[in-house]
C-alpha cells in the first residue's frame, strides 16, 4: 500500500468523521427534543416519543439508511448522498440519545422534583435549573458509548455507496488485491478513534460509582 | 411520485424465507457468542495473564471496530488461511464472534455481581472450584444478565442485516436482489423495515415471556 492509497484511506477517514459529527450534533439537538417529549405528562406526546424510539431500536440502522437515501428523493428532496445519510444518522441519534437521556431524567432522584415544586418553581425552571444538569452528569457514559456506536455505525454508509473509510478501504482493497492488509489498516483506523473514547466513558463510570457510594 | 408495492408483495415467499434465514443467522450467532462468553469469562477468572490479556484484548479490538469491517476481514481471511465456507457461515462466524465480545463483557458483569461470600462459602463447603463457578456463580448470573443478554441479541438480529455485504442468506439480500430486478428501491426497503420490525417486536415480547417464566423464583 503506497502513501497514495493511505491518503485516500485518511480521505475516507475524514468523511467518517464528517458523517459522526453531522449525527452527534443533529442527534443532541433532536435528542432532547425526543427525551422531553418521552418524559412529558401528556399521553399523545409521550406515545409519538415511544413510538419514535422503538421504530429506531427496532429495525436495522442499514435499513434506516436505505429508507432515506431512496425515500427522501420520492419526497421530492434532491438530496447529495451525504445529507441523505446525514439526515438518516441525525433520526437513529435522536431516538437513542433521547431514550439514553429519558433514562438519565428518571434516574434523577423524585426529592429533587419535589424540593423544587416547593420552592415554587416553573415547570421550565424545574427542568432546566434542577433536572437536565443533573441527568446530563448521569447519562455521560451512556451518550459517550452511544458516540462509539454511531462512529461505527457510518460504516454503514459504505453499502449505500457513499465513500467514507470503510468504503474507502474495499475501493483500495479492490486495486491492490491486499484486502487484509487494507482491512486490517482500516480496522486499527477505527479502533483508533474508538478506544480513547470507549476508556474516557468507562472513566467517568468508575468516577460516578466511586461518588455514588460515598 | 407512483409507488408499486406489488413487486414486493409478488415476492412474498422469498422474503418469508429470507426472513427465517435472519431468524437463522441471529440465533446460530447467539449460540457461538453465548458460548464463546462464557469460555471468555472463565479464561479471565483463572487470572493467567497471558490469556487474560489475549480475551481483554479481543473484547477491546471487536467493541471498537465496525461489524462490516470485521466481516469483511474475515471473509479474506478464512480463504487465504486456506479455509473455504460458505458466505452464510462464514456470516454466522463473524456474528459469533462479534456477539462473543459483547457477550463476555454482560457475562463478567453478572458474575461480579455475586458477592464474594458465596463463592466462599461454596468452597467451604468443599465444592471444587468448577462446582462453584456453575452452581454458584453462573446460574444466578444468567438470571441477572437475563435483560441484556435479550437486548444483545435483538442487537445481533439487527447486526445481521449487515451480511448482505457478503451475499450471505438472509433478509437484506433478498431484498437487495428484489431491488435488482425491479428498481423499486423504495418499496423494497420500507416493506424490509416493517419485516425487521415486526420480527424484533416479536422477539422482544418472547424474550420478556420467556424471562418472566424462567426466573419466575423469590429474589433471596
Amino acid at each position: 500500500m503506497g502513501p497514495q492509497e493511505f491518503a485516500y484511506l485518511l480521505q475516507g477517514l475524514a468523511w467518517t468523521l464528517v458523517l459522526t459529527a453531522m449525527g452527534f450534533v443533529g442527534g443532541i439537538a433532536f435528542g432532547i427534543i425526543v427525551a422531553l417529549m418521552r418524559v412529558s405528562q401528556v399521553t399523545w406526546i409521550r406515545m409519538i416519543a415511544i413510538g419514535w424510539i422503538g421504530l429506531f431500536q427496532g429495525t436495522p440502522l442499514l435499513m434506516q439508511l436505505f429508507v432515506a437515501y431512496f425515500g427522501l428523493p420520492l419526497l421530492g428532496f434532491n438530496l447529495p448522498a451525504w445529507a441523505a445519510v446525514g439526515i438518516a444518522l441525525t433520526a437513529h441519534a435522536s431516538a437513542f440519545l433521547g431514550d439514553i437521556w429519558r433514562g438519565a431524567i428518571q434516574a434523577v432522584p423524585r426529592g429533587q422534583t419535589e424540593a423544587a415544586m416547593a420552592l415554587g418553581l416553573h415547570t421550565r425552571s424545574l427542568m432546566i435549573d434542577v433536572i437536565m444538569p443533573q441527568a446530563f452528569k448521569l447519562s455521560l457514559p451512556a451518550t459517550v458509548g452511544f458516540l462509539v456506536q454511531l462512529l461505527k455505525g457510518t460504516s454503514l454508509a459504505a453499502i449505500v455507496g457513499f465513500i467514507e473509510l470503510t468504503r474507502a478501504g474495499s475501493i483500495v482493497s479492490n486495486q491492490i488485491y491486499r484486502p487484509l492488509l487494507v482491512f486490517g489498516v482500516v480496522g486499527a483506523m477505527y479502533f483508533a478513534m474508538c478506544w480513547p473514547l470507549s476508556l474516557w466513558g468507562r472513566n467517568i463510570e468508575r468516577r460516578m460509582s466511586a461518588g455514588a457510594s460515598r | 411520485m407512483t409507488l408499486d408495492f406489488s413487486v414486493v408483495t409478488d415476492a412474498w415467499q422469498s422474503l418469508a424465507f429470507g426472513a427465517l434465514g435472519t431468524l437463522f443467522l441471529a440465533i446460530a450467532g447467539m449460540s457461538i457468542a453465548t458460548v464463546i462468553g462464557v469460555l471468555g469469562v472463565a479464561i479471565l477468572r483463572a487470572q493467567m495473564r497471558v490469556p487474560s490479556f489475549l480475551v481483554t484484548a479481543f473484547v477491546e479490538v471487536i467493541r471498537n471496530t465496525p461489524f462490516l469491517v470485521q466481516i469483511y476481514f474475515i471473509f479474506f481471511a478464512l480463504p487465504l488461511a486456506g479455509v473455504r465456507l460458505n458466505p452464510t457461515i462464514t456470516a454466522i462466524l463473524a456474528l459469533g464472534l462479534n456477539g462473543g465480545a459483547y457477550a463476555i463483557e454482560i457475562i463478567r458483569g453478572g458474575v461480579e455481581s455475586i458477592p464474594t461470600g458465596q463463592t466462599e462459602a461454596g468452597l467451604a463447603l468443599g465444592l471444587h472450584k468448577h462446582e462453584v463457578f456453575r452452581f454458584i456463580v453462573l446460574k444466578p448470573a444468567i438470571r441477572a444478565i437475563y435483560p441484556s443478554l435479550s437486548s444483545q441479541f435483538i442487537l445481533l438480529t439487527l447486526t445481521t442485516s449487515i451480511c448482505t455485504s457478503i451475499s450471505a442468506y438472509e433478509l437484506t439480500s433478498v431484498g437487495q436482489r428484489i431491488e435488482a430486478e425491479t428498481f423499486r428501491s423504495f418499496e423494497t426497503y420500507f416493506t424490509l423495515t416493517g419485516i425487521y420490525l415486526v420480527i424484533s417486536l416479536a422477539t422482544m415480547w418472547l424474550l420478556a415471556e420467556i424471562g418472566r417464566r424462567a426466573f419466575n423464583y423469590p429474589q433471596r
